[in-house]
């Protein structure tokens, strides 16, 4: 029976400095160009604390919160994903020699990540990427590398924001799996929870002792009050069907007379993984990187090859985006690529809601 | 373990210029010990990768009974192969694969064969075809299809000729628009099935415009050969060959690694929408 404890508020300091000298670079949410992204924490003042933000479908503000409050922004556009699956990495160099040429890998070398502050949908998401990039016919060595070492500090949702919809993907507001410690918010504390022997000995190393039993059941409450509260739904049931039977529905000529097209959603999504691998040759013209950007199927040659585009139009590549996120993903990968964070609806310049053209098609397939 | 993109040296040790802008490239590794591990099937791909420039998926026209040489043809069609098209003997270029799943050789062994073919010429398809005359005992009467828009758009006829030749071996073509070169059947492809003498015990594999596929394959079945004897080679964009960059997806299948060969049962269904 894992052991449920109290922390301070100071025990945050604490934590990092420990983290710290374990020789992670310990990375949380900091308010830094009008939102929260992922950023390194030397102390636990550089967290946005007595912050809170207000999302809508296309519209994003940090806003004055409830002073002392750490953890009161939900999320920001940048998940887990860039730490793993990088934008942008060398993965090959290419040595041209007399004759010919020699390849090398080009291995990452980082310093183990602690993540503070990662929210159960973002932690779903890592392990929908690990079935990804951990596979049983090969393993992406450049995931790999950065995902073995790495630290979570979970912290569990006490408040949604009205773009998330994790309840409906069965992935939140409390993290359950994939977290070495986990945090409950409370007015005076955290109530912690180990989930690895990593997150047992940080425990031990904080020197934390038991969370009296209301705190127990404050942080219990406070997490079921925050499901309750989420209103934004995505009805899941017969989902791959429902998408591959309405794939000339003309609702995705309606959601392409909106869709820029602009791939955002892509980039924000903690899921997508969508890459390309391009020649960077030097300009003594001796060596070429082989280097992974990341892609996006909204982008105008994701499937274009010699004459021929396969999704030359916005509907086709909004239905290939949505279709292989909530369906075919399930077919490939055993689970559903849309954890329901949210975020492709708050960064949609346009406010496209997906759970609102899921919807909008069910209806519609429900009048046949 | 490498990365999946990991490619090996390769050496050009021959090459033959088919036709205006096609060359066929015969190599083999550099390393010995990639060359004594390396196996294919018929129908299987590489990715071929020119220094600088990147890679394409490019099938294997040579024998898997000899995999220490493989032998890859290239349509130039873009920047890449245009690169690609240079290649001399002597030159090193990378080579990682095989990957895709290759044509159904042995579900195929001991039947007749139906091989349709359609546009500016298919290598997987060539391929096939010597596979089969290769082990000609093996298989069943061979019938080759091959549908153009224009006489002009027939690459290798001495080939077809050839083939024409070979025992138990009919060769038929059509063009939809004919000049008054054209000596064989004007239509499209499937026209061609009213004297195709083809049992429904035979084995279709196919390789074209997919408008082309899709109807060849509806007829084919109406002819009463079973939708999972009927096999389409299909073609998307290619980047990792692995299933892990997400391009060549359709629906829910990875061309790459789940085809590039699928029956028709598997894919009608999709075939029947555009832009998936």
């Amino acid at each position: 029976m894992i052991q449920t404890m109290h922390m301070p508020k100071a025990g945050l300091e604490h934590l990092i400095t420990i983290l710290r000298r374990d020789g992670y670079r310990v990375l949380g949410p900091v308010a830094r160009d009008g939102a929260v992204a992922f950023d390194e924490l030397r102390t636990s003042s550089d967290l946005p604390i007595g912050m809170r933000e207000a999302q809508e479908a296309g519209r994003y503000r940090l806003v004055p919160g409830i002073a002392g409050e750490i953890f009161g922004v939900v999320n920001g556009a940048g998940s887990l994903k860039p730490y793993f699956f990088a934008p942008d990495e060398t993965l090959l160099e290419v040595r041209r020699e007399r004759r010919g040429f020699k390849v090398s890998e080009v291995a990452p070398a980082p310093p183990p990540h602690a993540f503070l502050g990662v929210r159960a949908c973002d932690l779903a998401a890592l392990a929908i990427q690990d079935r990804i990039f951990l596979h049983d016919h090969f393993r992406d060595t450049h995931y790999e590398v950065r995902r073995k070492d790495a630290f979570f500090v979970a912290v569990n949702c006490t408040r949604s924001a009205p773009t998330c919809f994790c309840v409906s993907m069965k992935t939140g507001p409390e993290a359950t799996a994939g977290f070495d410690l986990s945090l409950t918010e409370l007015p005076d504390g955290f109530v912690a929870r180990s989930g690895s022997p990593a997150g047992e000995a940080m425990i031990v190393k904080l020197g934390l002792s038991p969370a009296p039993g209301d705190q127990e059941a404050a942080a219990r409450a406070r997490i079921d009050e925050c499901a309750a509260g989420m209103r934004r739904r995505l009805d899941t049931s017969d989902l791959p069907r429902l998408l591959y039977d309405e794939a000339e529905n003309p609702r995705w000529r309606e959601v392409a007379s909106r869709c820029l097209s602009c791939a955002n959603c892509t980039m924000v999504c903690p899921t997508c993984f969508c890459h390309t691998v391009v020649d960077q040759e030097e300009l003594d013209g001796n060596m070429s990187r082989r280097v992974r950007q990341w892609d996006s199927c909204f982008s105008l040659d994701h499937a274009h090859i010699h004459g021929i585009n396969f999704r030359p139009k916005i509907s086709d590549r909004y239905r290939q985006w949505l279709t292989h996120k909530l369906a075919s993903w399930i077919d490939q990968f055993g689970s559903s690529g849309c954890v329901g964070c949210g975020r492709c609806i708050t960064w949609c310049p346009v406010g496209i809601d997906l759970t609102e053209e899921v919807a909008a098609i069910r209806a519609d397939a429900g009048k046949r | 373990m490498p990365t999946p993109y990991m490619t090996h040296p390769a050496r050009i040790i021959a090459r033959r210029t088919e036709t205006a802008g096609i060359h066929t490239f015969t190599m083999r590794f550099v390393d010995r010990a990639v060359r004594d591990t390396y196996r294919f099937r018929a129908g299987q791909f590489n990715m071929l990768y020119a220094y600088g420039v990147g890679e394409v998926a490019i099938s294997i026209v040579s024998d898997p009974a000899d995999p220490g040489t493989l032998e890859h043809t290239i349509r130039i069609a873009g920047r890449a192969t245009g690169v690609m098209a240079k290649w001399d003997v002597g030159d090193v270029v990378g080579v990682r694969g095989p990957y895709g799943n290759g044509w159904p050789v042995e579900q195929a062994r001991g039947r007749d064969i139906v091989i349709i073919t359609g546009g500016l010429g298919c290598a997987p398809v060539v391929g096939l075809i010597n596979y089969i005359f290769r082990r000609r005992d093996q298989y069943g009467e061979l019938h080759i299809l091959h549908g153009v828009k224009t006489p002009n758009d027939l690459l290798y006829r001495e080939r077809f000729d050839q083939w024409r030749r070979e025992p138990r071996t009919r060769v038929y073509l059509t063009t939809d628009h004919p000049d008054k070169s054209w000596h064989y059947r004007i239509g499209v492809v499937t026209e061609l099935f009213d004297e195709l003498g083809a049992p429904p015990s035979s084995v279709a594999m196919m390789c074209g415009p997919e408008v082309m596929m899709r109807l060849a394959a509806r007829s084919l079945r109406d002819k009463g050969i079973d939708e999972n004897a009927i096999f389409l080679s299909m073609e998307r964009r290619m980047e990792c060959a692995v299933g892990l960059c997400g391009h060549c997806q359709y629906r829910e299948r990875f061309v790459c690694k789940d085809g590039p060969v699928f029956s028709y049962r598997a894919l009608k269904e999709l075939m029947r929408v555009s832009g998936l």
